[in-house]
């Protein structure tokens, strides 16, 4: 055990409302009829179809495989039928559709072939990020970054310290929490199969000190661990957003990610627990990334809970297992209320990315009218990355784009803590996320415009280029031209003159003849 | 389940800007209560014709705009100016000085720059000013207290005077008399020395009779504010520090032009000032540094036109000269951000 060595500045205690979903232990939920895969569920590259319709597959079976570097390979969560591939309506804030696999299942739920390891340790570090991405694995703490590529530091990098991200600072979330106390010795196995891939030199699990449960769980699993005796716990205090990549490392080590910069450069790697839980399963049992744990909860959820659910499975199912009061197609939250995105649609799937479906918060932000910003400065007190975030809504408001970047408006992490203490209940975040995208938009255009340009100066170039060699030949050709006359000139004057020596002779000769 | 905005956080604190004003009117009342006290009931006369006349500034104002009523009306920061207004000028004030002050507070200062949240200036401030440059007889006419005051002036004397003008045939004029400001600054000019001028009657213990509490009323109640974060320490902690740093100085190398520190801390408007008026958010700088900037600054010029400037009080002049520079302070003082290099 050590203890936390930093702290972040601002951030908030929100009432954590985790007890609603730690009552019961993580249970199964029961398989759907029908399940339907987002090809895409990370950041990246969409996956690549490998099976047609009317094909049958099994549980484990690669339906579509990696496309691209920043991509990973998705797998069919049971043994069924593919009934289609199509563009169905997915869990994205804009409504968005987009390609999918669906199966209509056989409920018998029978196994691929797998390939489990014994021992990790005669594989590569290679072939263990080779086994992470095809077995589709991405970060499940929400975003879903492939997690193959943060098993390779690159050749410039060296791992000083793998953090394993167990703060679940966001209310109502608890899936870490659960899976932390109950396959605590899966996790361990997970990260101690990462630390073998990055040749990370030393292993920090940071946990939330409202989780003595998770704690205590964690540290006897360890204690069971002889050879893991150098993996530290570190319990953090309990604040929002500690459980923030950047100010949980500021946090745990003191040290802060650069701007612009990723966690690497500083020698630092931070996984989720599930994902190291994973990567545990897929190398040491041979089984793909299929299922999650998905924490259901709020306050119109009947029985909250934890639930390891398979991807695909519809997101109303799931709900309607756990009895909500909801209405159909009444919106709810998907991932935490402090940095979800609210859905609507009951056909929705759950994907590798739904750590969190909350149906019914308290203290719910109003959707009426703000009131203008009174420049208090409240948003600045919690602001963890230290911004002004009245300064940067000012510029925003204005389209002064370049001086919200002035005002560092990209270090900005989108955590809400600002929108929650503003008396004037301005959607401040939102219009962060409205400037980042038009200053992304204008780059973008003024990328455009420059390739247009050069374009356009290289033609202009060329066909100045192509008018001056012109010139040069024309040139060239005329002093040819005027030295071969100038040349035919003398020829002509010497034959000229050659010929009045010869009339000179010649007449004689002439008369000789 | 409620219906909630579309974008994230979809959770929302309590504060609320309307909480933040009827705590700042909270945080005033001990002070009144001592105001009362001293002046008697004139200033309340005063408050209930600025509040009146700021209200319905606010609506003609909001209705020409086509701003809706409910949410800016009852947001409270006009009730606000005009409480800061209705006890900055002498009690006895003429009704019309307390209306044209509060509607061009309200009226130029806040709505013709865009209203709640847009004004450069601290509109009480800047009607303040006005009045003081436009009516200087009326604005340097303060009543004595009343343990010195020749005649109390009661209830109806005080209606009768801010309406009529007179009461029995007797003007304003016949129950005003000198703030200690005011007379310590007019008996240096006679070359007399602060410490005589301090043993005469019109002096207490600290500072003026009766203003010295009336400060210290003022200083408790920001102190409240403090403790419940409606402000914060930056703003009145450097405009204090600012004040007694130079106040000591120049007492300590020249104490013939001076009061004492204490009595220039307790003077005046200068705690309503420290705690009410240079921590208005809208008008002062908005980073931390930035306002122990602004404070600095109000408290260095409020002391440089007490001695060597033409009026007895200056927090309306400092606070609105420091107004102007916030854009360039909230500039500079940026805190550095996480992973800056």
């Amino acid at each position: 055990m050590r203890s936390p060595v930093s702290d972040f500045p601002g951030g908030l205690h929100l009432p954590g409302h985790k007890k609603r979903s730690t009552q019961t232990p993580i249970r199964k939920t029961p398989i759907s009829k029908q399940l339907i895969l987002p090809l895409q569920q990370h950041i990246g590259e969409a996956a690549v179809p490998i099976v047609d319709v009317g094909d049958s597959v099994l549980k484990g079976q690669r339906i579509a495989r990696a496309e691209g570097h920043v991509s990973v390979c998705l797998h069919a969560p049971t043994s069924g039928k593919i009934v289609a591939i199509e563009e169905r309506p997915i869990p994205h804030p804009s409504g968005l559709s987009a390609p999918c696999v669906i199966i209509e299942t056989d409920g018998e739920d029978n196994w691929v072939e797998r390939h489990p390891v014994a021992d990790f340790r005669q594989l590569s570090a290679h072939e263990i990020r080779q086994i992470v991405r095809d077995a589709g694995i991405v970060g499940l703490g929400g975003a879903g970054f492939p997690s193959f590529i943060k098993l390779n530091p690159g050749v410039h990098h060296s791992v000083d310290t793998l953090l394993i991200n167990g703060a679940e600072c966001e209310p109502y979330i608890t899936c870490d929490t659960m899976i932390m106390r109950e396959r605590a010795d899966g996790i361990l196995d997970g990260i101690e199969i990462m630390r073998y891939a990055l040749n990370a030199a030393e292993v920090i699990i940071a946990i939330e000190d409202n989780k003595p449960a998770s704690i205590s769980a964690m540290q006897l699993a360890l204690a069971a661990r002889p050879d893991l005796q150098d993996i530290d716990i570190v319990v953090i205090p309990t604040r929002y957003p500690t459980g923030g990549e950047k100010q949980l490392i500021q946090v745990v080590t003191g040290k802060e990610v650069p701007s612009n910069g990723l966690p690497i450069d500083i020698g630092i790697v931070c996984h989720n627990p599930g994902t190291a839980f994973a990567v545990a399963r897929a190398v040491k049992y041979g089984e793909p990334l299929i299922s999650r744990i998905v924490t259901v909860t709020g306050t119109d959820v009947t029985h909250a809970g934890n639930f390891e659910t398979l991807f695909g499975t519809p997101i109303s199912d799931l709900l309607a297992f756990c009895e909500t009061r909801r209405q159909p197609d009444e919106p709810f939250i998907q991932g935490g209320p402090m940095m979800g995105y609210s859905l609507a649609g009951d056909a929705l799937p759950i994907t590798k990315t739904a750590n969190c479906i909350l149906v019914g918060v308290e203290d719910v932000a109003p959707a009426n009218e703000p009131l203008p910003c009174i420049r208090c400065g409240d948003c600045a007190d919690v602001c963890p990355a230290s911004l002004l975030p009245q300064q940067i809504y000012w510029y925003s408001r204005a389209k002064e784009f370049d001086t919200t970047r002035d005002y560092k408006l990209f270090d900005c992490i989108e955590c809400g803590c600002c929108d929650y203490v503003c008396p004037s209940k301005i959607p401040l975040v939102s219009y962060f996320r409205f400037a980042k995208t038009e200053i992304m938009n204008q780059e973008r255009e003024r990328r455009k415009s420059d390739l247009a340009r050069e374009r356009h100066e290289s033609r202009l170039e060329r066909l100045e280029r192509e008018r001056l060699e012109k010139e040069q030949r024309q040139a060239q050709r005329k002093a040819a031209l005027e030295a071969s006359k100038k040349a035919a000139a003398a020829k002509e004057a010497k034959e000229k003159a050659a010929e009045a020596t010869a009339s000179d002779e010649q007449p004689a000769a002439e008369e000789k003849n | 389940m409620p219906i909630f905005r579309l974008s994230p956080p979809f959770l929302a604190g309590s504060n609320r800007v309307t909480l933040q004003m009827m705590q700042v009117l909270l945080a005033l009342i001990p002070a009144v209560i001592a105001m009362v006290y001293f002046f008697g009931p004139a200033v309340l006369i005063n408050i209930v014709i600025a509040v009146a006349t700021a209200l319905i500034s606010e609506v003609v104002m909001l209705r020409l705009r086509g701003r809706p009523l409910k949410p800016f009306l009852s947001d409270g920061s006009a009730t606000v100016t005009a409480v800061l207004l209705a006890i900055s000028i002498p009690p006895l004030s003429p009704w019309w000085l307390t209306v044209i002050g509060v509607s061009f507070a309200i009226v130029f200062a806040k709505h013709l720059y865009g209203g709640l949240g847009y004004n450069p200036f601290n509109p009480a401030m800047v009607g303040y000013v006005l009045l003081l440059i436009s009516f200087p007889v009326e604005m340097t006419t303060w009543l004595p207290v009343n343990s010195l005051a020749e005649q109390q002036v009661g209830f109806l004397t005080a209606l009768q005077i801010i309406f009529n003008g007179q009461w029995q045939g007797l003007g304003m004029d016949a129950f005003s008399g000198a703030t200690p400001l005011d007379h310590m600054k007019t008996q240096i000019g006679m070359m007399r020395s602060p410490e005589y001028v301090a043993s005469q009657p019109l002096f207490g213990l600290l500072g003026g009779v009766g203003w010295e509490w009336i400060n210290i009323w003022f200083l408790l109640g920001g102190l409240w504010l403090m403790y419940r974060k409606v402000i914060s320490w930056h703003v009145p902690m450097a405009m204090i520090a600012s004040l007694l740093v130079i106040s000591t100085l120049t007492w300590l190398i020249a104490p013939q032009v001076t009061g004492t520190p204490i009595f220039h801390l307790l003077s005046g408007g200068f705690m309503l000032g420290a705690f009410f008026i240079a921590t208005d958010p809208v008008s002062g700088s908005t980073t931390l540094r930035g306002r122990i900037v602004f404070g600095a600054g109000v408290g260095l010029l409020v002391y440089i036109i007490r001695i060597w400037g033409g009026y007895p009080d200056a927090v309306a002049f400092a606070v609105i000269l420091m107004n102007m520079l916030v854009p360039l302070i909230d500039y500079y003082t940026q805190p550095k951000v996480y992973g800056a290099r």
